[in-house]
């Protein structure tokens, strides 16, 4: 078993996968921001500063919730990490609170960020606000349809929200615009990239921020059951909180681990975000990885009834761990997200985000092929989704 | 996982007899002359590829000296909004990598111009980068820009680019540190790409303040030909930039040009555009 801390090597690289593939101008700013990150991470002060803000602005820890009526209908004792009730409802704190930190830390008094769903803006916009500085986000315009309650959130918050129109007017074009601006403002700018993905070292320091979630959920279930769970599950889009939970169990042999992406409405390209489906190896935003692609290398658009798993990329160090095997990967389809949806709001009085419920989807579905202890990310709550599940559902709110 | 065989003997025998890269020519024979080299960039597939290639002509009998020949790529995170929308038309119509070298192999019957293929490295890797290598050369490519490539990462096109003398052209920015630079000249052949502001491309009014004093640092770094690029679109920014450096590059403006004529007759549009490259080119000489 390869020993995790030891991944990725200098050059950001897990295996094959990861790199630095950015045009030169980033470089020097990705150069220290390396540097600062290693040396943050491990300094006493950083960490006692970001643990203070974790801890009493976002409201960490989160409980590790026995579901139990959940785990009745499986016949496996199901927990869920309650990432969801996290300040601004979702997984993306964890990270946003450690790179603001980071960014005043450089000096930088802008920040921009990308989002698809709108939880990373909102998160993003968020920790810029509670320090005081000056945020731009990025978003595509298909996804400010979908997502205009975030919109509005992140404008409340202070950050100005740009539109982008170009390509398929989702994350992936948002990412490519606040490339461009982070080029040309990058004397004094700080990007806050979203998820595991981009160039070194963000696939290392965002997992660093969000591995907060593996390690309560380590002591919690030592606590509560004295001994490892047989099994993690979480869904996967870029894989923060996937890698978030994961990463502390690495090295645990017995704890078998799965990733859920998402399967959209079908299995040609354009129809899902799955890269396990049909993925192949490729290049996009700064980092080597599985993607969707056409033959020709051209970015595939993808599709899911989740915008936070609505990517063609996954992660570089999903991916390696995909070829050592050590994480599992499936997919669920729109439909058994939205059918998840329902049954754990239903069940445990939990509306869970569309992403998260890509995961619960995944459990309903190996009921009876479930080992004993089971823990679930519940990464995000569905406040936001509520009046898309609405639509699909053929109800109308307003 | 990664494709790194070496390249064949019979591929090497093959480029041993060919030798002396076009761009290389071209800029030592510049140097002689003793001016600038105006490099334009052309969109591949915008509006067509027939009207690509009747372009390239008309620039070269305007006075072009080097094309870039953009591959578009669907996400292109170092292109500002003329590129992007010429690139995305460009793959509406179906270009492809095999049909630019396609295209390029048609030039190839009739002119000499040194060609340089800039493209995004999703579109090189997905082709294998040792595929590319021996297609590019033998379409008659001379060199290779990837803008988010840095040399770091290009360790086996490197190899294989050196044994067919297709030119691995590298950048600096004005970000880029000493280190950065040399690195940039230990790893480029045929010139290097001064990206003259930090930024990303498109028409500028003004060329940064402390262009010059950035150029003349450069300059003092590396002895290989510095070209630049980036915001470049008057005749009086050609001949400031060209004081110092050893050639320019025009896009955007060129691109804007080609959109804005795209409802003419390619005949009138291409002497259109080649009028306005040779206003542009008249800055280069000293």
């Amino acid at each position: 078993m390869v020993d995790r801390e030891e991944l990725p090597d200098y050059r950001g690289r897990f295996g094959s996968y990861g790199g630095m593939y950015v045009p030169e101008t980033l470089m020097p700013a990705l150069q220290e921001l390396q540097h600062e990150f290693f040396a943050a991470k491990d300094d006493p002060d950083f960490r006692a500063e970001l643990d203070y803000y974790l801890a009493e602005y976002a409201g960490r820890p989160t409980p590790l919730y026995l579901a139990e009526r959940l785990s009745e209908e499986v016949g496996s004792k199901v927990y869920l990490k309650r990432e969801d009730l996290l300040h601004t409802g979702a997984h993306k704190i964890n990270n946003t609170l450690g790179q603001a930190l980071l960014a005043r830390r450089m000096e930088k008094k802008r920040v921009i960020a990308e989002t698809g769903a709108g939880q990373h803006g909102v998160a993003a916009a968020t920790a810029a606000a509670v320090f005081g500085m000056e945020c731009v986000v990025y978003m595509g315009t298909e996804d400010m349809e979908r997502q205009a309650l975030n919109v509005f959130r992140m404008r409340q918050l202070g950050s100005e929200v740009r539109e982008v129109k170009a390509g398929s007017k989702t994350l992936k074009d948002a990412i490519n615009e606040a490339m461009r601006d982070w080029v040309t403002n990058v004397r004094t700018t700080s990007y806050i990239l979203g998820s595991v993905l981009g160039p070194h070292p963000y696939p290392t320091m965002v997992r660093h921020f969000q591995s907060v979630i593996g390690r309560e959920t380590r002591a919690q279930i030592m606590e509560k059951e004295a001994r490892l769970p047989d099994l993690l599950v979480a869904c996967v889009g870029g894989g923060s909180n996937a890698i978030g939970l994961f990463h502390e169990f690495l090295g645990d042999e017995s704890v078998k681990m799965m990733g859920v992406e998402a399967g959209g409405i079908g299995s040609e390209l354009g129809q899902h975000a799955a890269r396990y489906i049909s993925g192949s190896l490729g290049v996009l935003h700064g980092t080597r990885t599985f993607l969707l692609q056409y033959d020709d290398g051209q970015i595939a658009p993808t599709h899911s009834i989740s915008a936070g798993l609505d990517y063609a990329a996954i992660g570089p160090e999903l991916s390696f761990y995909h070829d050592s095997e050590r994480i599992a990967f499936t997919h669920v389809t729109d439909d058994e997200a939205l059918d998840a949806f329902q049954r754990l709001s239903r069940l445990e009085g939990l509306i869970p985000a569309l992403e998260s419920a890509h995961a619960i989807a995944q459990v309903l579905k190996m009921k009876g092929h479930l080992p004993e202890i089971v823990i679930i990310n519940l990464s995000g709550r569905g406040d936001k989704d509520v009046e898309a599940v609405a639509k699909h559902l053929g109800e109308e709110l307003h | 996982m990664t494709k790194t065989s070496r390249p064949s003997q019979s591929t090497l025998a093959r480029n041993c007899t060919e030798a002396v890269n076009r761009i290389e020519r071209k800029y030592s024979g510049l140097k002689a002359e003793g001016r600038a080299a105006f490099n334009v960039y052309l969109c591949a597939g915008d509006p067509d590829l027939d009207t690509t290639r009747e372009l390239i002509f008309g620039l070269e009998a305007a006075g072009t000296d080097v094309i870039e020949l953009g591959m578009p790529f669907s996400d292109p995170i170092a292109d500002g909004p003329v590129i992007q929308a010429a690139g995305q038309r460009s793959l509406e119509r179906g270009t492809t990598l095999s049909k630019v070298l396609g295209l390029v192999a048609e030039v190839r019957e009739q002119s000499e111009i040194p060609i340089a293929l800039m493209t995004y490295y999703n579109i090189v890797h997905n082709f294998g980068i040792e595929h590319f290598v021996t297609k590019a050369t033998q379409a008659g490519i001379d060199g290779l820009i990837v803008p988010d490539l840095i040399p770091e990462e290009a360790d086996e096109l490197i190899t294989l680019a050196r044994h067919a003398d297709l030119a691995t052209i590298f950048f600096v920015a004005p970000t880029s540190t000493d280190e950065r630079i040399e690195l940039a000249d230990r790893c480029s052949t045929g010139f290097i790409y001064c990206v003259s502001v930090t930024g990303i491309t498109g028409a500028r009014d003004h060329l940064p303040d402390d262009l010059r004093r950035y150029l003349l640092h450069a300059r003092s770094k590396t002895s290989k030909p510095l070209v630049v690029g980036f915001g470049v679109s008057k005749p009086e920014q050609v001949r400031a930039v060209c004081e110092i450096a050893d050639g320019v590059i025009v896009g955007s403006a060129i691109v804007r040009e080609i959109e804005s004529a795209a409802h003419l007759p390619q005949g009138e549009l291409v002497r259109k555009v080649a009028d306005f490259a040779a206003r542009l080119a008249e800055g280069t000489r000293k």
